[in-house]
């Protein structure tokens, strides 16, 4: 038994010896972390969406090499969905790599508030593309976070413009009831501001009512919403929520047209559960939705074509998978970006942060890395870390999804001074003195 | 009718109702917990992780059997494929972890539990996959108004809700007879009352183990069947069982009537609260006022309302 025992000690004590060793005799490259959650009760909507991050960064290194020569070294962590497993995540990539991690993206609100604080000192981009922080737009006050392409306060005016259209105009929201189905926590809250100020300013009747997360219990909301009998449901959820959402709205009549969901509650797990009962909900999309590219074509060559993808090939045009492949891809516009002044070697996280701060893609160029129709141009400042505000509506026909509306462009002169407001207060309460981006360069 | 408003009364029967067919569900997963406990003392924390578990098996059987033989055929074939497998687990559980506690401390077990509960939600989806599995088990999901003549209106019930709770009820009460009526049910009680005495009058320990286990397991495919056709199968039915600890709270740890009572009562409750209270508290309360319904009752009757009374002489 002892003779095992030491015999075991030994093994194990060479195997520890060995692996620093591997780790430091890793190849030179540029390291970002894949901080996912593949377990757990978000799993239906964190598989695809990582499956579209690591499909997209091998593509990268099959087909160009690594970005602009430089390889794409990455790892990936399993969080659950858990803030505490998220932040354990970052604390061990965080120094991965022979310039440490490029940026991270959480793929979770709860993560993102998080980890705000430790990325700043650690000086390492924050990229939450479609979710996060509202404020931290303001990069100012904000100059590690980057809510690229959309904006929880984004998709909350949009949603309320696209209901003010089906109406037949913004006059015809006075008098209107629109209920607020939101998951109780962080990401779920985000939107009230903007709808609060939305409903005082064209006299609808506001009503939020809190699903307790994960959600698989909704029968006394929908309760209520009968009772109350809206003319629309705004859904703010993630994971089991939705589908669940959908069918107890069937459960209590209330039509799917009428339910608009926001961008994390517009995928197809969220509706292929509820079968036939989907039919006719309608979702925002965070700028591209379902559906293929021709990055699409390049990943069946570079990626699928050796064996090397992750989902299966068919489910390649999923909006969480789309979702992944974009918000990688803006960040390694943002370390090209950074390397066209630094020169052509891994990047450091505060040259990866300039990077993504003069970060611009306009038609061309978004033609070019084949996401022609997925995303709209995007131009990052200092003063603005979202880069565009603009959204459209898709609906489900039970098999797909199809966009019915043309894009929308979130009302800047309404949403501007209540982000300067949530960011100044920010700023006063965590001691930060914003920085003059007239100064940048 | 008292000056009240009839809409304000259908409205009210209809939050009722849907509390009391929520109960009944809650009731039949508390019931997984009852049955392990009262035949092994073991408060099994893994009763969440074994409705996952079983509806995997469940509807993956279910996906891929449908695909090459006709409803009526694979529905039965998948049920046969969850069961084996949820006597596997029961197997694995009484060979490699209970057999090894006997007489341990009922802290020592539950304890197990909690590890077996990790094993089996990372084994489940890492073999039967982490996604949501839509499962059409062929019930009735349409709506119909019941009490119309009464009501205008009349109240709003659902055909799948109904059906669950009719499935659970009909399972609760094949449960209560094999408990009460069968040899096997009364050795199962036995055992609970005291390991050490139940194996000096002969009764094989670890038999009955592995048959209380199983019927968890059945159990727990009932339950994941049910919800699953409601929420789809998912990693999320794991939180269900967080709904069967206030109900076996206040129903008693060692009681069937207790669970379904509790059930019911919890159900009710939780509804009545979220819709009439919550709103003036900013909503969401139900999850927890579950709990404080149960810990009331916890204050006037520790053992619960049909728990037994344990009393140790020293």
């Amino acid at each position: 038994m002892s003779i095992r025992i030491t015999k075991l000690s030994v093994l194990l004590l060479s195997a520890a010896l060995c692996l620093p060793a591997a780790a430091e005799a890793q190849e030179n490259g540029q390291f970002i972390p894949v901080v996912s959650y593949r377990t757990g009760p978000y799993a239906p909507n964190g598989i695809p969406w990582a499956d579209g991050i690591v499909d997209y960064l091998e593509l990268v290194n099959q087909r160009d090499g690594g970005i602009n020569g430089v390889k794409i070294l990455y790892e990936e962590c399993e969080t659950g969905y858990a803030t505490d497993r998220g932040v354990e995540c970052y604390e061990r990539l965080k120094n991965k790599g022979p310039t440490g991690a490029a940026f991270i993206n959480p793929l979770s609100t709860g993560i993102t508030f998080a980890l705000t604080e430790k990325t700043l000192v650690d000086k390492i981009p924050l990229i939450t593309a479609g979710f996060g922080r509202s404020e931290s737009r303001d990069g100012s006050v904000f100059p590690w976070n980057f809510p690229l392409i959309g904006t929880y306060w984004t998709a909350a005016d949009v949603a309320i413009q696209h209901i003010a259209k089906e109406l037949g105009g913004t006059d015809k929201l006075n008098g209107r009831k629109i209920v607020l189905l939101y998951h109780d926590s962080p990401f779920g809250k985000e939107p009230m501001p903007v709808l609060e100020v939305l409903a005082k300013k064209h006299g609808f009747q506001l009503t939020m009512i809190p699903v307790t997360s994960p959600g698989v219990e909704q029968k006394s909301q929908w309760l209520q919403i009968r009772q109350l009998r809206p003319d629309y449901v705004v859904m703010w959820g993630w994971g089991v929520m939705n589908p669940t959402a959908i069918q107890e709205a069937a459960n209590v009549n209330f039509p799917r047209d009428k339910m608009i969901g926001f961008w994390f509650a517009g995928a197809e797990p969220d509706v292929v559960p509820a079968g036939a009962q989907a039919v006719g909900y309608k979702a925002l999309m965070l700028q591209h939705g379902a559906g293929r590219a021709r990055v699409h074509d390049d990943l069946d060559k570079y990626v699928y074509g050796k064996g090397l993808g992750k989902a299966k090939p068919a489910d390649t045009g999923g909006v969480l998978f789309n979702r992944g492949m974009v918000g990688v891809m803006l960040g390694i516009e943002g370390i090209r970006t950074a390397m066209a002044k630094y020169g052509n070697k891994p990047m450091t996280g505060e040259q990866v942060r300039w990077g993504i701060e003069h970060l611009a893609l306009d038609e061309k160029r978004i033609k070019e890395l084949g996401f022609e129709g997925m995303i709209s141009p995007v131009k990052i400042s200092c003063a603005d870390h979202e880069g565009t505000r603009t959204s459209r509506i898709q609906q489900w026909d039970g098999k797909s999804w199809n966009i019915i509306s043309d894009w929308y462009t979130a009302d800047e002169a309404m949403l501007a001074p209540l982000l300067k407001e949530a960011a100044a207060r920010y700023a006063k309460e965590k001691g930060i003195t914003p920085r003059d981006c007239s100064k940048e360069s | 009718m008292l000056g009240i408003d009839p809409t304000k009364i259908a409205f009210f029967a209809e939050v009722l109702v849907s509390g009391l067919l929520s109960g009944v569900l809650y009731a039949l997963v508390a019931l997984g917990f009852v049955l392990i406990f009262k035949a092994s003392g073991v408060f099994n924390f893994a009763q969440g992780a074994m409705v996952l578990v079983a509806g995997l098996a469940l509807v993956r059987a279910f996906g891929w059997l449908e695909a090459s033989m006709p409803f009526w055929l694979a529905l039965p074939l998948a049920i046969i494929f969850a069961g084996a497998v949820m006597t596997g687990i029961a197997w694995a559980v009484e060979r490699f972890v209970l057999r090894k506690l006997v007489n341990q401390t009922a802290l020592t077990l539950f304890m197990a539990t909690i590890g077996i509960s990790f094993v089996l939600e990372g084994l489940g989806q890492q073999i039967f996959g982490a996604q949501v599995y839509k499962l059409d088990l062929g019930l009735p999901r349409d709506n119909l108004f019941a009490l119309e003549s009464l009501f205008d209106g009349g109240i709003l019930l659902n055909k799948l809700d109904l059906w669950s709770a009719v499935l659970a009820a009909v399972l609760v009460a094949a449960l209560v007879i094999f408990f009460q009526k069968t040899r096997m049910g009364r050795a199962l009680r036995a055992v609970a009352d005291d390991h050490s005495a139940a194996q000096s009058v002969g009764i094989p320990l670890t038999r009955v183990w592995f048959v209380v286990w199983t019927v968890a397991g059945l159990v727990a495919i009932a339950a994941a069947s049910i919800w699953g056709s409601k929420v789809g199968v998912q990693f999320s039915l794991v939180f269900v069982s967080l709904k069967a600890l206030p109900v076996i709270i206040l129903g008693g740890l060692t009681s069937i009537p207790g669970a379904i009572v509790g059930g019911l009562l919890i159900g009710a409750g939780e509804k009545l609260a979220e819709v009439y209270l919550g709103p003036s508290v900013g909503g969401g309360i139900e999850q927890w006022f579950a709990y404080v319904v149960a810990l009331v009752v916890l204050l006037v009757r520790p053992q619960g309302l049909f728990g037994d009374r344990i009393i140790e002489r020293i």
